[in-house]
């Protein structure tokens, strides 16, 4: 438990400093579901750097999955059908919110954002409250 | 590629190793978080503490600074009301997370090693195309009394987009 509450922060504290890069050098926020959408849609609003963001975390999911492969889940305990619905609310959710556990939670409430504040309160909420009917009334089975 | 490209790859590689170690882009571990019904871990509380922690600094950083390093201006957002997409959009997300274990940032990363994880991101795409499809739809009649025409016709209303 330690262990794992120190790799939290240790993992927290690099995700702080990518944060920290975006902002100082570029002056954007490191918010992963607009730039996924950005990207996606090719929408021209630094394009490039967004592009490369994401280059940067697909090539460290590369890494994991050829040298630690137990880092990453790469079979979901859910039925498909209840996997697609969820990416489904993931996604409308995080556009339809304008962000993310990045955007909202690191980056927004980094600067006391009263939106992201909100957001975050929100979802890790709601968040809860879901994974906990799934896990006591499903039994985890979904 | 760009200086401004050249330090957002830096910055992905070190956001997802950050995810890889802290063990967001770990389902069952996300769960263990989010479940409070079984043996509660509540480890990743710390991962939010780090990240704000560190961040917070170079807020404080950017305070003293006209300008960042490699571009002209600021693009942070500046919108501040609290409207019923932000409500309705963290909600909507909360239900998705909690289901799946998986934010955008870990699956991306997760979804380097294939698997259902790929299907999960797939839908997520989906999820994003279809809001992107119908705000547009939604914007160009004006459509009243949806959540998504707090802002009709205006970037402003995607704020939070980033990089």
């Amino acid at each position: 438990m330690v262990l794992d509450i120190g790799l939290s922060l240790i993992g927290g504290a690099l995700i702080g400093i990518a944060a920290s890069i975006v902002l100082l050098a570029n002056g954007r926020i490191a918010g992963i579901s607009g730039v996924v959408e950005d990207v996606l849609t090719l929408a021209d609003d630094g394009l490039g750097p967004k592009a490369a963001f994401v280059a940067g975390l697909l090539a460290t999911g590369f890494a994991a999955a050829a040298f630690a492969p137990e880092l990453i889940t790469t079979t979901v305990v859910r039925t498909p059908t209840a996997l697609v619905i969820a990416g489904l609310l993931v996604g409308v959710g995080t556009r339809l919110g304008s962000g993310c556990t990045s955007g909202h939670g690191v980056c927004g409430n980094a600067r006391f954002s009263p939106r992201s504040l909100t957001a975050t309160g929100i979802f890790i909420a709601v968040g809860f409250v879901t994974a906990t009917v799934v896990g006591s009334l499903f039994g985890g089975v979904l | 590629m760009s200086k401004r490209s050249l330090a957002s790859f830096a910055a992905g590689l070190i956001f997802g190793a950050g995810l890889l170690i802290s063990g967001m882009t770990r389902t069952d571990k996300v769960i263990g978080f989010l479940d409070l019904s079984g043996d509660w871990d509540p480890a990743l509380m710390f991962v939010m503490v780090g990240a704000i922690g560190i961040n917070a600094l170079a807020y404080r950083v950017m305070a003293g600074w006209s300008k960042p390093l490699l571009d002209d201006r600021w693009h942070v957002p500046t919108k501040t009301v609290i409207d019923r997409r932000l409500v309705f959009g963290a909600g909507i997300f909360g239900v998705g997370w909690g289901i799946s274990g998986f934010c955008p940032g870990p699956a991306v990363v997760a979804s380097a090693g294939g698997g259902s994880t790929l299907v999960f991101v797939a839908a997520v795409l989906a999820g994003m195309l279809l809001h992107a499809g119908y705000a547009r739809v939604a914007r160009a009649y004006n459509v009243k009394g949806s959540p998504l025409t707090n802002a009709p016709g205006t970037r402003t209303d995607r704020v939070e987009r980033c990089s």
